[in-house]
């Protein structure tokens, strides 16, 4: 039986003085009860647009122009939101309501849809719960939601959707901000679920591992329209549109190592200039250890000077970075690593430990020989300044450059070694997108001469076709000037595509330390095994045997 | 973007009172404050159009044979001169404290925003009174004109900073945490330079239009202090020193001496209020696009 139809569906918003921005252009597909369709796309491709017009979500100015959408046969109006459809939304922490308990959040529905009673609401909710893998039902229902981790409250929004027993769900990524184990799990439950009770899912993702995973059917959006349409394992290993191949071509593999992504674009030869120049700001490339940490800990403490609490971020974690390798640190959120990076370049101090480096010595300058690049490309410029300036301020503060018009030149030749225009000095950052933003954040890393490059999730907010683009900048940089680089990332296909070495972190310890084709070959350590196991990835095709 | 019109006619108001006080010694009809051109034979003389009135002096003469158009223009001079150097001064001070709190943090951020929450526990003219009444003391009685508008910034600056300090540590808190200036922590600036280059003019905007509020409040402060008679003196009079000799006649009959000087402090404050409550609303994100 067909749990949703869409014929034709055009969306549009009004831009004011006349022009319009068709966000979905005649996007028309099916879905089966008991499968699930994922519709993928990088962000502004209409996917949530689509998902939201199914829920009839959409907002004027936003206006359904033309198509029709059917759910179960009936035309949308006729359809209540929350009993014949179900949501399922990013942020579990957001989508409930922090002042209710979850009992009163799961009744509402059941209540209001199934007029049952309040006792029946309650024996409802339990089965539901425990239909979702809550292990104790009866506790979560007393309990808000603050007190349940993340994984346990997008089990419970899962719950809500499904309380009326509705025929539909849609869900806009709903793992993004989960953990890769998490994830996984919230994975296996949504397959579990559309096996079991014949619910049709349409699922919104960026993650194309994910759409590997427990997708059946899929479409790949560009633009507003569907440019690729049909079984999981054809449209994903032989994608015929040449935008959808490119797409899944960018996808990081976690099963076998390329030496580049493939980005559609030849060289650029300017680039390949300016990345020679910039050679003279770096020494003759060293051997040896380039940065060793001893014992690291960092602790944080809270509560008052009576009841005295104290939290170890970072517990004991030695290791040693050689000089021009890519050393990858992975882990979960909350794991350490991001602290262990903030201590290398010197934003904490730590409580106890130290960080050697072996290349400070051998700088001229009194530069900092460790800089940053930060994870979101949004947050990490000044607004007010222009991009020259931004990029002159270490030249000048250091008297990289003699003059200030040497100090331009300098700035020209960073631009155009991240493969940017010369002229983006002139301008603000808001005038440029986020590949481009973290294009000039990696400038301005290198402005001050650094011998070591710390990225912190530089890719984790970037679309998949400009994470390619930026990792093969960090690779070419690397081969250019002989920088040593430390990699920081949840993401082990991005981590196995770049990285000599690699530490495994959790909770505050390196649980596992090795060279990066024995970790994913032969991974030693419990966790780094079951971390390889949760993580979506293409290869899962293969795993399903389609 | 459009002005709404009560926008546009306090801005128009407020310009025309601040340049016609500035102009003041080129466009008024006489000196007030050159005691060689009084004649008290032309004290109390009411508005032109009354009966009694005398075409010289259109809006009267006070106790002293001032021309009272002379003495409003030369009196809102010295107001707004007062107003503006008190908020400039404050506006720096809370600034530079506010950043240096936010920035710093610790023992540093604790002294200033303590001191700052026992200033504010004070009302702003019970402080500012006992800053002038004490100053006073010290001045040598010849000199008072000179050393008064000072006094008079000083005992408003003492309490009006702690708001910008307060604004501005907030925002800075929030400034601080961003990546960017852990940007440029890491590329090694020195704190002086993140604070001002970086951080100062990502949190300017509200500092803005607190002092735009804050100036009609300075004014009236000053005016209040006057009128209290611990402000400037009779031979050198601001719009409140003005109002107080008015005070003193009302009863008697002789109105103008204190109407119109209020008028012109009342016209001035609201207008200049007007402008600050806009820039406020342009400044809150919450309430952009309603419009």
């Amino acid at each position: 039986m067909t749990a949703l139809t869409i014929e034709g569906l055009t969306v549009r918003y009004p831009l004011g003085a006349g022009r319009v921005l068709t966000a979905v252009d005649g996007a028309s597909l099916s879905l089966k009860r008991g499968e699930i369709h994922a519709l993928v796309g990088e962000s502004g491709a209409g996917k949530t647009t689509i998902g939201a017009a199914v829920m009839g979500l959409i907002d004027p100015p936003g206006e359904i122009t033309a198509g029709r959408i059917l759910i179960e046969g009936k035309p949308i109006a006729e359809v209540r939101l929350g009993a014949d459809i179900g949501a399922v939304f990013q942020d579990p922490m957001t989508s409930l309501n922090p002042l209710f308990r979850v009992e009163s959040q799961l009744a509402e529905g059941l209540r209001h849809h199934l007029k049952l009673s309040a006792r029946a609401a309650r024996a409802r909710s339990v089965e539901l719960l425990t239909a979702v893998g809550i292990a104790d039902p009866e506790r979560c229902l007393r309990s808000y939601p603050h007190q349940l981790s993340g994984g346990q409250r997008q089990r419970v929004v899962i719950a809500a959707a499904l309380s009326c027993d509705p025929g539909l769900v849609v869900a806009d990524e709903p793992t993004t901000a989960l953990d890769v184990s998490i994830q996984a799990q919230i994975l296996r439950l949504m397959r579990d679920l559309a096996n079991q009770r014949g619910i049709g899912v349409l699922l919104v993702t960026h993650n194309m591992g994910v759409v590997a995973e427990i997708a059946d059917t899929v479409s790949i959006l560009h633009r507003g329209r569907i440019v690729e349409q049909g079984p999981v394992a054809s449209v994903l290993r032989t994608p015929q549109d040449a935008y959808a191949q490119a797409l899944i071509g960018a996808v990081p593999r976690i099963d076998r190592r390329l030496t580049r992504f493939p980005v559609p674009g030849a060289q650029d030869p300017v680039a390949d200039t300016a990345r020679t120049a910039l050679q003279r700001h770096t020494i003759a490339r060293t051997s040896g250890a380039m940065i060793e940490v001893e014992n690291l800990v960092v602790e944080y403490r809270s509560g008052g000077p009576f009841a005295r609490k104290s939290f170890r971020a970072v517990d004991g974690v030695s290791f040693r970075i050689n000089a021009g390798e890519v050393f990858g640190l992975v882990g979960e959120s909350g794991c350490g690593k991001t602290t262990t990076a903030h201590v290398i370049a010197g934003l904490i101090r730590p409580t106890s430990g130290v960080v050697k480096f072996a290349g400070a010595a051998q700088t001229t300058s009194r530069a900092r020989p460790v800089q940053m690049v930060f994870q979101d490309p949004y947050a990490s410029l000044n607004p007010r300044l222009r991009v020259g300036r931004m990029l002159a301020e270490p030249i000048l503060f250091y008297r990289l450059a003699r003059t200030v018009a040497d100090a331009e030149h300098d700035v020209a030749t960073l631009l155009q070694a991240v493969g940017l225009d010369a002229t983006a000095a002139e301008r603000f950052p808001h005038a440029f997108s986020g590949g481009q933003r973290q294009r000039l954040a990696i400038a301005r890393a290198l402005g001050a001469r650094p011998r070591v490059l710390i990225c912190d999730e530089p890719t984790s907010s970037l679309d998949v076709s400009v994470q390619a683009q930026i990792l093969n900048l960090l690779k070419d940089l690397r081969d250019a000037t002989g920088l040593t680089l430390l990699l920081i990332s949840h993401d082990l296909a991005v981590i196995r595509q770049m990285c000599d070495r690699i530490g495994v972190m959790q909770a505050g310890k390196i649980v596992e330390l090795s060279k990066a084709e024995t970790l994913f070959l032969a991974p030693a350590h419990a966790y780094t095994k079951s971390l390889l196991a949760a993580v979506p990835s293409l290869d899962a095709l293969d795993r399903r045997g389609l | 973007m459009r002005l709404p019109l009560s926008v546009l006619i306090a801005a128009v108001v407020a310009l025309l009172i601040i340049l016609a006080a500035a102009l003041a010694p080129w466009i008024a009809p006489t000196d007030p404050t050159d005691l060689r051109s009084l004649n008290l034979l032309n004290a109390e003389i009411p508005p032109m159009w009354t009966a009694e009135g005398d075409a010289r002096f259109w809006l009267g003469t006070d106790n002293q044979g001032r021309d009272l158009v002379s003495a409003i223009l030369y009196g809102a001079r010295v107001s707004i001169a007062i107003g503006l150097a008190a908020v400039a001064a404050s506006a720096v001070i809370g600034i530079a404290l506010g950043l240096l709190a936010g920035y710093l943090g610790g023992w540093v951020d604790a002294v200033i925003s303590r001191v700052g929450d026992v200033i504010l526990s004070f009302p702003t003219i019970l402080l500012a009174l006992l800053v002038a009444g004490l100053a006073r003391a010290f001045v040598p009685q010849g000199q008072m004109t000179v050393w008064m508008p000072f006094i008079l910034v000083g005992a408003i600056t003492i309490h009006d900073w702690v708001q910008y300090a307060r604004t501005v540590r907030g925002s800075t808190l929030v400034e601080r945490a961003k990546d960017y200036v852990r940007a440029v922590r890491v590329i090694g600036l020195p704190a002086h330079r993140i604070m001002l280059g970086h951080i100062l003019p990502n949190v300017i905007s509200p500092v803005l239009v607190i002092a735009t509020i804050n100036l009609a409040g300075a004014v009236l402060t000053e005016a209040t202090l006057s009128f209290l008679g611990v402000g400037m003196p009779p031979t050198y009079p601001s719009l409140g020193t003005l109002i107080r000799i008015g005070n003193e006649f009302v009863f008697s009959g002789i109105w103008w001496i204190a109407l119109f000087p209020a008028v012109t402090l009342v016209i001035l404050v609201l207008a200049v209020n007007v402008l600050g409550d806009w820039l406020r609303d342009r400044f809150n994100p919450k309430l952009r696009g309603r419009e």
